[in-house]
Parts: structure tokens; sequence; C-alpha cells
């Protein structure tokens, strides 16, 4: 991609004033929080600014930028410094096989632009042969067509196919059959046949079928590589939402700055509140609140001080802390997770496609009944010619045409129907692993809840004493210090915040009153007492010794009842797995109507349940939002992910839905069960039509515009059953689970 | 007749060329960022703003 990025950059946009006679590195940074124009602006400008720099050239779909700098003059680091001075995240991208997929697809592209120049010039010629043959064109005229045909169809299909000729030598190569292997020699034979009879002037000319289906081919081959580059692309993103840069202090106190990468463990990082945390450690003085929502999905921070065991990636809240690492960067719990999933993918990768099913039986039976018809003209004594005419015919009237566009005209309903609710399908064999689904396990913050802690007991809370509450609470970045102002404000209350708050780490906020201080936090440290009693709370002390409890909880999203029921009715199984407490985890799965539910279950803990399923017969699907489902969702059968998820999740999710409903996964589910029954119906048109064709191409009858014909009738009326599923009304439990 | 000694150079001249567009701008990566494209063109100074302290 190097050399590709370099060229675009040389051209308008972003020039820094050339250093003469200086030499020139390209450095590629994965940019996290890149999310609009503006901020792709502001990372061009702010890398401009770094002495040395030549060109950056952002890019808003990759979250990446690429920049030309000179080496003597500036390195990786300060530019990932230059960008955390203006908010962004940035890191040094690890080039691997993105390079070589993003290769791959714009091979395909290419490969689609010629062959969709060269169908759309040989339909040009073809349909003026078959015009002409009912009216008055003359046989030179219409031989003349046949050759620019040829002319054309030729070299574009040459060049155009290849993937499909790479792909059956392969197969033939491991002795086993594939698609590509009929599609092959389809193309192959059509062709070669066609330039024969262009040759004798005679009308058996099939340019037009050969170039077409290599066009519509490659729009699915195409297609198919964008989903699994994007995939990828997001899994090596996540190495960037590692901290990249670490203070070390040394033996005789120096602090020093260094790269995430390049710590050992037994070294003393110092990491500042508002700071990532750059390795696993363990905290060995001062004392702190740890935000460990991206690694176990959980939005309450842990409390941590001397002795505690924290994770890389996580947030230090409230105050600095020293940490002594114990594991550095490819043995963090990050990697780990990025580990874990890439291995959950590849697992996946074996799943055979419904499309790919029906081709297994699909492909011996063309061949049999192409060499059938070869063999039966030969022994009848039709000579050579005829008999390889029509089994060509034959291969051409069989060709997968209607065959490949069965399932993916059903999908593209299915999603577009789907997108028009508010779910986007992004895995291209999603919808048909999610109609295979029979057990549903569910994350719970975030998925089944709303991730964000309400006050639960608003009622027993005067408005002066939520006001007062919130002065305090507004200076924090707790999830309940938000959820009080939020409570407050929702109360249309003024909210100002309070003089002189100060945070204590573990505890809560104090801000002085006359006399005494008012206080809001933890029951401990309120009141003096802890009685342990209620764990989702805040006291409040308002300076003259009232104190009011603030209960909190994470209330469910409000249809999740009626969604497990009707989960429930359609004969799917339900589970709650969750990184949260056990107390939490059970309340909530009692209010949803879950029986089934573990906590404190680990990412690799999820996906050893899942695996458990699995090796029950079960065919789950996961739904969950946090990075510490991430590799859960992919080894799942299916997943979905809401769209509040985090980016690794959505990229492994195979659908992402939008609102604060969870019906969605029912209308999935039910839209994923009708396109496999509507895929199996389109299968069946397609051999209802074979089944009147090919008898005629066996007895020689097909003339390339019958063939033509034929070919676009089954396709159209493939396509046209396709699209009744836009307006059907579809319900989960009248649809049979189909495998 | 005589028409199409004319009428199908022009159409394949003019498929050659949306062609020859096509593999430029592939070529020349206009399909590497679609997203950051569009926004890129209702941005105001981006291009005549001097870096500040750049050498």
């Amino acid at each position: 991609m190097g050399q590709a990025l370099t060229s675009v950059l040389d051209g308008p946009g972003a020039a820094a004033p050339n250093i003469p006679g200086s030499r020139s590195e390209t450095v590629s940074l994965v940019v996290e929080d890149m999310y609009c124009g503006a901020c792709m602006t502001t990372v061009e400008r702010a890398l401009l600014g770094v002495p040395g720099v030549r060109t950056a050239r952002a890019n808003l779909s990759a979250r990446r930028a690429t920049v030309a700098l000179d080496p003597s003059l500036s390195d990786a680091q300060s530019l990932i410094d230059t960008l955390s001075r203006e908010g962004y995240r940035a890191a040094e991208a690890i080039e691997t096989t993105d390079v070589r997929d993003a290769r791959r697809a714009d091979d395909l592209l290419r490969r689609l632009g010629v062959a969709g120049f060269a169908s759309a010039n040989v339909m040009l010629l073809s349909v003026s042969v078959w015009a002409g043959a009912a009216s008055d064109m003359d046989q030179s005229a219409a031989s003349l067509f046949h050759w620019l045909s040829a002319l054309i169809a030729m070299p574009s299909i040459a060049y155009a196919a290849q993937p499909f000729f790479g792909s059956a030598a392969a197969a033939l190569r491991a002795r086993r059959l594939n698609m590509d292997v009929p599609i092959s020699l389809g193309i192959t034979l059509a062709t070669s046949m066609s330039l024969f009879q262009t040759v004798r002037g005679s009308h058996q000319v099939y340019f037009d079928a050969a170039i077409m289906l290599t066009f519509f081919l490659l729009i699915g081959r195409f297609l198919d590589e964008q989903v699994r580059i994007k995939a990828r692309g997001a899994a090596e993103n996540l190495l960037g939402l590692k901290a990249l840069t670490a203070t070390v202090i040394g033996g005789d106190g120096a602090v020093q700055r260094m790269a995430a990468r390049l710590l050992k463990p037994g070294m003393q990082v110092y990491v500042a509140a508002g700071e990532r945390v750059p390795v696993d450690g363990r905290v060995v003085s001062g004392k702190t609140d740890i935000d460990e929502s991206l690694i176990t999905g959980e939005t309450l921070p842990r409390w941590a001080e001397a002795g505690s065991e924290i994770h890389a990636g996580t947030l230090n809240m409230t105050a600095a802390v020293i940490v002594e690492a114990t594991a550095t960067d490819d043995s963090t719990l990050l990697a780990e997770i990025a580990r874990l999933m890439q291995a959950a993918e590849q697992g996946r990768g074996q799943y055979v496609r419904l499309a790919d099913r029906a081709s297994r039986l699909y492909a011996p039976a063309v061949h049999v009944l192409g060499a059938a018809t070869f063999i039966g003209w030969m022994l009848i004594g039709a000579g050579w010619e005829a008999a390889l005419t029509y089994a060509t015919a034959v291969l051409i009237i069989t060709c997968p045409c209607a065959l490949a566009l069965a399932v993916p005209a059903v999908q593209v309903a299915a999603t577009s129907r789907l997108f028009g609710k508010g779910v986007i399908v992004k895995a291209a064999d999603g919808l048909e692993r999610l109609a295979e689904t029979d057990t549903v396990v569910f994350d719970k913050t975030g998925t089944l809840t709303r991730g964000e802690p309400v006050l639960r007991n608003g009622g027993d809370v005067s408005d002066a004493v939520l006001v007062d509450a919130a002065s305090l609470a507004v200076a924090s970045r707790h999830p309940y210090s938000k959820a009080v102002v939020r409570a407050a404000r929702a109360r249309g209350l003024a909210v100002v915040a309070a003089q002189g708050v100060l945070e204590v780490p573990g505890s809560g906020l104090l801000a002085p009153c006359g006399e005494g201080e008012r206080r809001l936090g933890s029951e401990a440290w309120v009141t003096g007492t802890d009685t342990a009693a209620q764990p989702e709370s805040l006291w409040y002390d308002d300076g003259n010794g009232t104190i009011t409890v603030l209960r909190f909880e994470d209330e469910l999203r409000p249809d999740a009842r009626v969604v497990v029921s009707a989960l429930k009715a359609a004969g799917y199984e339900v589970s709650l797995l969750s990184g949260d407490r056990p107390a939490a985890v059970e309340r909530a799965a009692r209010a949803a109507g879950i029986d089934v539910w573990s906590a404190s279950v680990r990412p690799d803990g999820k996906i050893a349940a899942i695996e458990a399923l699995k090796a029950q017969g079960r065919r789950v699907l996961m739904v969950g939002d946090g990075l510490n489902d991430a590799p859960a969702l992919a080894a799942a059968y299916a997943s979905l992910s809401p769209s509040t998820a985090t980016d690794i999740s959505q990229t492994a999710a195979d659908a992402v839905f939008q609102g604060q409903s969870l019906a969605p996964i029912l209308e999935t589910l039910a839209v994923a069960r009708a396109t496999q029954r509507m895929s199996l119906e389109n299968f069946g048109i397609a051999i209802a039509y074979n089944i009147v064709f090919v008898p005629l191409a066996i007895g020689g009858w097909v003339t390339p515009l019958i063939a033509a014909l034929a070919m676009s009738l089954s396709s159209i009326a493939v396509t046209v059953n396709a699209l009744r599923l836009r307006r059907r009304s579809l319900s989960l439990a009248s649809m049979r689970r189909m495998t | 007749m005589s028409a199409l000694a004319w009428l199908i150079p022009c159409a394949l001249v003019l498929g050659g060329a949306g062609l020859a567009a096509f593999l430029w701008a592939l070529n020349s990566g206009q399909f590497e960022d679609l997203e950051g494209a569009g926004w890129r063109a209702i941005q105001d100074d981006a291009e005549e703003r001097k870096p500040p302290n750049a050498g």
C-alpha cells in the first residue's frame, strides 16, 4: 500500500514545503477517534505541523493516516505525540495481510470493469444480430458482428475470468469439484466453440452468454471480498486501542517516555488520571478507579490500590498511579482478545454456504449431462462438431446463472428489507447462518440493558437534594455521577457546578459548605459504616447531617421481556452470559424472563461457554456489544450487535441493529428464515427451467437466441420471486427452521 | 449499412473511454476513502492553510 499511497500523496491536498536533498519514509498510523471530515482536516494539519513531515493524508474509511516524512527530522513517536495533543489516539499501523487483501479487491474490481465494458458492447452487437435475424440482416453483416464480438469477448474473458480458472484449477489439483469447475468449463468451451463457429460463419455463437456470465459472477466475488477485508481491517485497528506511549520511571527516579511495545516486565510505569493503562500489571502505589468497560463491557469502574491487578487498555479515571508491568504488548489481555477473535473467525470460515452446498450436487450433474450429450450424439453418428456444439449448448443452458442469482437476489431483498428496519447485515453468509440458529445467548450490559445506570428511587429524593447532589456530581466521570446529573436535568432542574469540588478516588466527591462538607459517594465514606447491603448506590450528606441514599440500576431495554418470550415461543433456548457481578446478572435475568444465566465470565470464558453449547449440537446466536464479547461474537454460529457496541464488536457481528428496542432481533431472525426458504424456492425455479430447456439442448434445438432468452427469463423469474420478500408480512413463530 | 463503419467504432471508443476512466480512477486511489472524499468536498480551507511551523 505504501507505494500506491505515496503516489496519491503527490496529488493536490496536503503538501508541505519540501526539504531539499532529504530522504523520505512512509509511516502509516491508525487514528482511533477520527469520525468526520473536520477530524480528518485537523489530523492532517496537525501532522503537517511536525517538522520533517512532507505529506499527510488521512483515510476516513480506514481510520488511518499515511505520512511521508524525513526520518532524520522526525519519527512515528513524535507524530503520535502530536496527535495525542490534538486529542486523537494514534498508533503505528501494523501492515500484514491487509495490503494483500486490498490488492486482491482492486484486482477483482479491475477485472469487473473490463468484463462490464465487454459484456455491454457484446450485448449491443448480439441484440443487433437477433433483431437482424428477424428482419433483413445479411450473412456478411452478421458475420462481421460475430467477429467483432469475438475480438471484444475473447481477450476480456481471458483476462476477467482468471479468478474462476485459477480456483477451478486449484480444486481439480486437490481432486474435488467446486462451482468454478463447470463455470470455467462452460466459459472456455462456449468461447472456443463460438470462435470455431464464427470462422465457419454459423449462427451457434455464444460470446454474449460467456462474457455476461463472467461479469455477473465477478460481481458476487467482489462483494464477498469486500466483506472479508472490512472484518480483517477492524481486527488490526484494534491494536490501536492499546495505550501506545508509556511514562517509565527508571531505577534512579528519572522519567522517560517510550513506546509501549518497548516495555519489559518489571518496569515501573506512571499512569496519569485520564490516561489508558499501557501494560498488564500490578499497582505499586496510588489509589484510583479503573474504567474497565473496554475489557469487561461493564460500565462501573473498579477500585484499584497497591497490589491490584490492572489490564492494558483500561482507563485510569481519578488519580495517578504507578504500575509495575507484569506482561507487555503481545502478552496483554487486549492482544489476547485480538488473537482469540482471529482464531474464532478462522473457525467460522469453514461454513459452507447454501449455494456451495447446492453446487456440490449440481456441478457433477452438469458435467455428466454435458458428457452424455456429447457421447450420445457421437454414438448416433452426428459427427464431433455437432456433438460438441450440442454439449456446449447444454453447458450454457445449465450454466449456474440462475443458480448464482438464486441466493444473492433473495439476500439483497432481505438485506434491503432489514435495512429499512434499522438492521445492517454485514456478513455475506450471515443471513444463512442466522436462519439456522436454535439458541440465543445475550450479553447483559449494553445489550439486554441500556448500558447506563439510571436513578431507581427518584420518588424518594426531593428536587432540592437532587440538584445539590448533581452540583457535586457534575465534576465526575463516574457513571453514577452522570446518572445523577441526567436525573436532575430530566426533572428540568438547572445544574450548576459547586465550588471547590474534590474527587477522592474510590470514595466520592466532597465540597466545603459552611462549617462542614457536602459529600456524595460510597456508604462507608459518607456514613462511616459499611453495611454493603446496597452496593449499587450513592450516599449524599448535605453537610448538616441529613443523609440521602440514591439507588441505581442498569435498566433493561424496554421490550427485553417481550422479545425473550417471543424467542422462547418460537422454540429458541435463551441464556444470559455476562462479565458483571452475579447479583446484577441474576436480577436482569429474572426481569427479562431468562432462566439460564452465568455471571463474572471472562472473554475466553464466553468462548468456552459457546463451544460447550456447540458441542451439544446447538447453533448459537450471540447478541453482544462489548470488546469482551467480540471473540464470542466471532466464535458463535451467528451474531448480532447493537449499534452502540464497540467498533470491534460491530465488525465481528453478522448484523448490527439500531435503536433502543430489541425487536429487530425478532425481525432479523424471521427474515433470515424466510430468506432461506425463498432461496430454496429459487433453486426450485432454476431447476424447473432446466427441466424444460435441458432436453431441448440435449436434442440440439437450442439456438443462441433461445439460450439467451432462457437465461434471462430464469434470472428474471428468480429475481421477481426474491422481491416478494420485501413486502411479505413475517412472524418468527410461523417460520420453521430449515437446515 | 455504411453507418456501421463509424457507429461501431464510436460505440467502442465511448465504452473504452469509460473503461479507461474507471481504471484510471481505481489506479489513482479514488476508491480508497469513499467516506472521506465526501467530507473533503465541503471543507473550506484545507488546501490553502500554511502549516504553522514546518521547516
